[in-house]
């Protein structure tokens, strides 16, 4: 492709820079940054009403912003064209549209549209049948819409959301009504569309595991700006979320907080000071929910959290600073 | 990147053209499938035919001519334009509501093929509602008077109505914000026919109400039938012994041009304000409705 330059900038797909948006008088979004590259899974996260929705559907542009600067695949959104749409994939949340046509022929149709835009590097549309294989539709594609189950239907959305091989796929809140199974399908469906389509997937979730699952990175949205930018791990220790050790000793159960969120020290002392009584030693790392919850509620409590992403000069997101004062 | 844009622009407008007729036909043969449907395309021939059977014995005032013969035509006038005006204007609010339009607009040039596949669609069905027509007819099939000028005549009207109709449809769709307004719609349309001549002649109506009914296409595409359909004798019981086919085609173009510039304009609008969450918002409101 075209886009594969060799420097970090030319691979960023989505950039946002101090993006604000306000609906008569109360601001939704203050102010908000942020970058994802080629290739990257990118969790946005937040409570409700925090403004995820609308930075996504400004990303689609599908809502005009109100200021800032945006580019999706090197285009402001507010302008983007046909073209530009074609390189784009919407998941949307499907209600009852369709309703009376088949899968395979709504795909069919659907793909239709994206044919034209096909490239050397990217062959448009999607071949019918190996995406109902992929999103495991293959034995409903010919029953009629109205027929699917919550789970079929959400992977039909899907499906129609990836049919024109998107460079850039919006997913909000993919997974809601999912049972565990298609939960886990769906996310293996992820993973391929980032490591073997090279597609870039920002996705919106409630779902803290889901996103610790799937995310190489996690943005954290709270009173309308980016309060946290980075890895799990990397959240992890900037918010020095204490990881647990559990063990079993004289027939009892301990558990001990480490603040630092590196239990190798505290182990070692244990183990060797127990004299061989120690048993079903567990540590327990600082999981995505705890984090998330200290920095919710960290910004609730009225804590500056504004400005605390910063994206540096190479394009590279600086982690989260401010938090941590 | 540029360049090939440049050049792929009319090639993707092609494609989605023939997606849309694509779209239309797929539909058209869903619709003509299905048993609801299919009862309501049948229902109000059966009921004309009906009506037709309970008005033999009259006959249209001032002549021996039965009223029957004189109605049937104009329920052809009338059914292309609630075809086109009702047809349009509820599909539009129904599927911006149920997320439809949303899919169209997240696809490229997926508006285009959308509004293909309507017209494909409200004209085809339009003209099945039409072909059923020959329920009622039967009962008249006497008074009749069809030649291959009538049938030509028909031809004209049919496709004059559609574009006199459906634009406007479009355009009003576009301003509905849900779908349970089309209710008034549809009954606007209905409380419309009384003044536009269609169950009895507009002459035997006072004359603010003959200059109402001649302000709508009802009026026009059922006295566009009646010209067709009827022995030349019955022009006396039109207003200015006139069959006016100059006036005709005058005041349908003045609804087609008023919907060809208000359509896209109000239909923009429209789309421009679809988003995830304003169909999530319909469906909360759906849903707490209770429906």
């Amino acid at each position: 492709m075209e886009r594969s330059l060799p420097s970090l900038r030319g691979d960023v797909v989505i950039d946002v820079q101090d993006l604000r948006m306000r609906y008569g008088t109360k601001d939704v979004l203050t102010g908000v940054s942020f970058t994802a590259r080629r290739g990257e899974v990118v969790a946005l996260l937040g409570p409700n009403g925090a403004g995820k929705t609308t930075t996504i559907e400004i990303l689609e542009g599908f809502r005009m912003r109100s200021a800032g600067d945006v580019s999706v695949l090197g285009v402001d959104p507010a302008h983007g064209d046909e073209a530009w749409r074609a390189r784009l994939g919407v998941v949307l949340q499907s209600w009852r549209d369709h309703v009376r046509w088949r899968v395979r022929e709504l795909l069919v149709y659907l793909g239709r549209f994206y044919a034209p835009y096909s490239t050397p590097g990217q062959r448009r549309p999607w071949d019918v049948d190996e995406l109902l294989e992929v999103v495991g539709l293959t034995e409903h594609a010919d029953q009629k819409i109205k027929s699917l189950s919550g789970g079929q239907r959400r992977r039909l959305d899907v499906a129609i959301g990836i049919v024109g091989r998107p460079e850039l796929v919006f997913l909000d809140e993919p997974t809601a009504g999912f049972d565990p199974h298609a939960r886990r399908e769906f996310h293996e469906l992820i993973h391929r569309l980032a490591d073997f389509e090279s597609s870039t997937i920002l996705i919106t979730t409630h779902d803290l595991a889901e996103a610790e699952r799937v995310a190489d990175r996690i943005l954290v949205l709270a009173d309308g700006s980016i309060v946290a930018d980075g890895s799990v791990d990397e959240l992890a220790r900037q918010m020095a979320t204490p990881a647990e050790v559990h063990w079993t000793q004289d027939g009892q159960r301990h558990v001990h907080p480490v603040p630092s969120g590196d239990a190798t020290d505290f182990v070692r002392d244990l183990l060797a000071n127990d004299g061989g009584a120690v048993s079903e030693l567990q540590v327990k790392g600082a999981s995505l929910e705890d984090t998330y919850m200290a920095l919710v509620r960290r910004v609730e409590s009225g804590q500056p959290a504004h400005s605390s992403s910063r994206i540096g000069q190479d394009g590279v997101p600086a982690t989260v600073q401010e938090v941590r004062s | 990147m540029t360049d090939t844009v440049v050049r792929q622009a009319p090639d993707a407008r092609a494609a989605a053209v023939r997606a849309g007729l694509a779209r239309g036909l797929i539909e058209v043969r869903q619709s003509l499938t299905s048993p609801g449907d299919l009862t309501w395309y049948l229902f109000f021939p059966i009921v004309f035919a009906v009506v037709l059977t309970f008005m033999r014995g009259s006959t249209v005032p001032g002549t021996s001519f039965a009223l029957g013969a004189m109605v049937l035509p104009s329920i052809i006038g009338m059914s292309i334009a609630f075809g086109g005006l009702v047809g349009a204007a509820s599909t539009l609010a129904v599927e911006r509501e149920d997320g439809t339009l949303l899919r169209a607009k997240a696809t490229p040039n997926g508006m285009l093929g959308y509004l293909v596949g309507k017209i494909v669609n409200y004209a085809l069905t339009t003209l099945f509602s039409l072909v059923v027509l020959v329920i009622p007819a039967w009962t008249v099939r006497h008074e009749l008077e069809l030649d291959g000028a009538s049938w030509l005549t028909l031809v004209g009207i049919f496709v004059l109505g559609m574009v006199a109709t459906v634009p406007i449809g479009t355009a009003l769709g576009s301003l509905l914000t849900s779908s349970a307004q089309t209710g008034l719609l549809l009954l606007g349309s209905m409380l419309l026919i009384a003044p536009s001549g269609i169950f009895y002649p507009i002459t035997a109506l006072p004359t603010w109400l003959q200059w109402v009914g001649q302000a709508f296409p009802f009026y026009w595409l059922g006295l566009g039938a009646r010209s067709a359909m009827l022995p030349d004798a019955m022009v006396s019981a039109e207003i200015g012994e006139s069959w006016r086919t100059a006036e005709m085609v005058a005041v349908l173009g003045l609804w087609a041009v008023a919907g060809l510039v208000l359509a896209p304009i109000l239909l923009r609008r429209m789309a421009r304000r679809e988003s995830g969450s304003s169909v999530a918002e319909r469906r909360e409101k759906w849903l707490t409705r209770g429906m």
